[in-house]
């Protein structure tokens, strides 16, 4: 069974992002660049469906500029077995539904039978990719999920997608698309035989060209960022806890209103 | 006259719109007055739920009613709601966020070959574009963005938008289009319900309690419900807490757990790091309570108080009780 999991390169959270030049970007310089955390879950999973089965292929695919390759070399590093990089300058503003096209026509050349992504990429938290993916397939799709299984002919996955309230279990026919939820399992760290082995592995570079030519022009486009307005400064009620819990209940009351 | 700007109704699965729709609703009316249209697939909309909708403010109702659209399936939904889009021409598609709709809009934006805005907190009219805010970047960045062409699809944060305000009398005009259901790729086996505290629901609670690691243990949660009951809060935690083991996942605030903007957050035992932020900081008053006077959340903080939470709750638990049976 051929997998293949979706994953974007992302600024660290921990990192201070700036806005560049253009108003429009992130100025890239001094940012440390991580697999988003949700695509962590979902390579994890993938690697964990092949071992539970013995057989199959894991393939990771990542659209974005040259920086790239470094989140697809973690991913095989995990234990991926190899990975494909579309890189075009003309995929450059791609919205989601651009990036949806770029890798759903990658995803039918694979004829990957199950594809994997997150629940969304933690820079542009869209969370919107991996519903259009399905769309443009034609393929059922599970939002969310905590667990899956899939039956011993590979003919369909079981998987429970968390909702207000609950967890909802359906059958999919495979082929699929799945999100993946924090909570679906711990994602592993690679090992040094894993980083060693990731060297040798394949990263095969794909231009829009490759996938048929024209990139259709985007139809969301970003007219600006701007930084946060401050938050007002706050104030550190002092006193007694008594006394301190009385004036901030009486503040929340009468000044904030909020309760 | 332009097309409508469409509300997809959340409900509640027995019949009854969500009171998040009075959000949706009320923006849709502030940017398209007399052209707000509330969209509903159910399997059975109540007559009470109708006419909700219409207090709000829906000039319209489009009712699809079909055993098939529950429980939700994306593949089903779309495509009856693509028809009738195709049928209908709106100018805009809004949808609060909530798991399914999250899905559901984009998987249909994709369909209509537009634009989709997700987790909104603001929308402008300029000229004739419609320009969406949506914070990006664990909420450091607001990024403003517009629709190459109608209808303009997006999704919005709850607690945000100002509700409509249910007007009695007000009705809207009940239609039922007749649009095809597609056949469903997903089989349902079954559902498996949380166990209920009793407490809110964490993205639309108006106060939420937040439980860090300071909370030393899973035991010690109960006197945060305790106060949760006092006040009708939704208790919820932090990410340290639920790796712990203490609270299930469902209920982690931040980046990889629930994006919140309740009115009040009251933050126990929790340091504040970016990623807890990233779910709550668009709260709108923050109050925190920490022993430690560095930790980063009073840095956003309105109130705070330095002291043992331990101390404090209980003491907080009985002043807002003496406030509230006033
Ligand atoms: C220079 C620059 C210009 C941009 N201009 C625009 C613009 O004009 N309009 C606009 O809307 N956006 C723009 N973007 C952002 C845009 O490219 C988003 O990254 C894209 O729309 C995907 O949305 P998301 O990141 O929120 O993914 P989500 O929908 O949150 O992602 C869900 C899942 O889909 C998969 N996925 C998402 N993106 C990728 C990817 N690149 N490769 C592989 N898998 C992926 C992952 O599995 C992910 O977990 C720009 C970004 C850059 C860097
Ligand atoms: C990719 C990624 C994603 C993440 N996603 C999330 C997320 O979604 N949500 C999230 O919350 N975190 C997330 N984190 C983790 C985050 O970085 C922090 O580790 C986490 O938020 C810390 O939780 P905490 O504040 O409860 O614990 P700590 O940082 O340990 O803070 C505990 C606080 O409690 C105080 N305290 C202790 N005892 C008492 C007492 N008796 N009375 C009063 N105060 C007391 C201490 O002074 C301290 O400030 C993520 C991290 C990464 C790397």
């Amino acid at each position: 069974m051929k997998i293949l999991v979706t994953i974007k390169q992302v600024p660290d959270t921990a990192t201070q992002v700036k806005i560049a030049a253009d108003g429009k970007t992130i100025d890239p310089t001094g940012i440390t660049w991580i697999v988003s955390p949700y695509d962590e879950f979902a390579v994890e999973e993938a690697l964990r469906i092949k071992e539970k089965r013995g057989q199959g292929e894991v393939v990771a695919v990542s659209l974005g500029p040259d920086r790239v390759k470094e989140a697809l070399r973690s991913c095989l590093a995990m234990g991926c077995d190899r990975a494909i990089h579309l890189n075009d300058p003309a995929w450059a503003a791609a919205d989601t539904l651009v990036t949806a096209r770029a890798l759903a026509k990658v995803i039918e050349q694979e004829s990957a039978q199950l594809v994997l992504c997150g629940r969304q990429a933690i820079d542009d938290d869209m969370g919107a990719v991996t519903a259009q993916l399905a769309e443009l397939l034609g393929w059922p799709c599970a939002y969310w999920i905590m667990e899956e299984t899939i039956d011993a002919d590979a003919k369909s996955v079981r998987a429970a997608r968390q909702v207000e309230g609950g967890l909802e279990v359906f059958d999919l026919p495979l082929p699929a698309v799945l999100a993946a939820q924090k909570g679906l399992n711990e994602p592993r760290y690679p090992t040094l035989k894993g980083i060693m082995g990731a060297k040798k592995k394949e990263i095969k570079d794909l231009k829009a060209s490759d996938l048929g030519g024209a990139v259709e022009p985007p139809q969301l486009s970003v007219v600006g960022l701007q930084a946060l307005p401050p938050r007002p400064p706050g104030r550190i009620i002092q006193g007694d806890v008594p006394t301190a819990v009385k004036e901030l209940v009486r503040s929340l009351r009468e000044d904030a209103k909020a309760i | 006259m332009p097309g409508a700007f469409w509300c997809i109704v959340e409900d509640d699965r027995n019949g009854s719109p969500k009171k998040v729709m009075a959000e949706v609703i009320g923006e849709a009316a502030r940017l398209a007055p007399g052209r707000v249209e509330a969209v509903w697939l159910t399997d059975k909309a109540s007559e009470a739920g109708l006419k909700q909708l219409g207090e709000w403010g829906a000039a319209r109702v489009l009712l699809l009613e079909n055993a098939a659209f529950a429980p939700y399936r994306s593949e089903v939904w779309v495509a009856s709601a693509a028809e009738l889009a195709g049928k209908e021409s709106p100018q805009a598609i809004l949808a609060p966020v909530t798991s399914r709709q999250r899905e559901f809009v984009a998987r249909l934006a994709a369909r209509l070959g537009v634009g989709l805005a997700a987790d909104s907190v603001g929308f402008a009219l300029e000229g004739d574009k419609l320009v969406a805010t949506r914070p990006v970047y664990a909420g450091k960045l607001l990024s403003k963005v517009t629709w190459a062409k109608a209808p303009w699809v997006a999704t919005l944060r709850p607690n945000v938008f100002r509700p409509a305000a249910s007007q009695p009398g007000k009705t809207a005009s009940v239609e039922r289009p007749t649009v095809t259901a597609a056949g469903a790729l997903m089989k349902f086996v079954e559902r498996r319900e949380e166990v209920s505290t009793g407490l809110p629901e964490l993205t639309e609670a108006e106060t939420v309690i937040s439980g860090g690691r300071g909370m030393k243990g899973p035991e010690n949660y109960v006197i945060l419900e305790d106060l949760g009951r006092v006040i009708g809060a939704a208790v919820g935690a932090s990410r340290a807490a639920v790796d712990a083991g203490w609270r299930p996942h469902r209920f982690q605030i931040g980046q990889t757990g629930r994006t919140i903007s309740p009115k009040l957050y009251l933050g126990f035992g929790v340091s504040g790091a970016i990623q807890h932020l990233a779910g709550m900081r668009t709260s709108k008053v923050i109050v925190a309570i920490n022993k430690d006077p560095e930790a980063p959340i009073f840095k956003i903080a309105d109130y705070g108080i330095v002291a043992d939470l331990f101390e404090v709750v209980p003491e907080l638990t009985k002043e807002f009780k003496k406030l509230l049976e006033k």
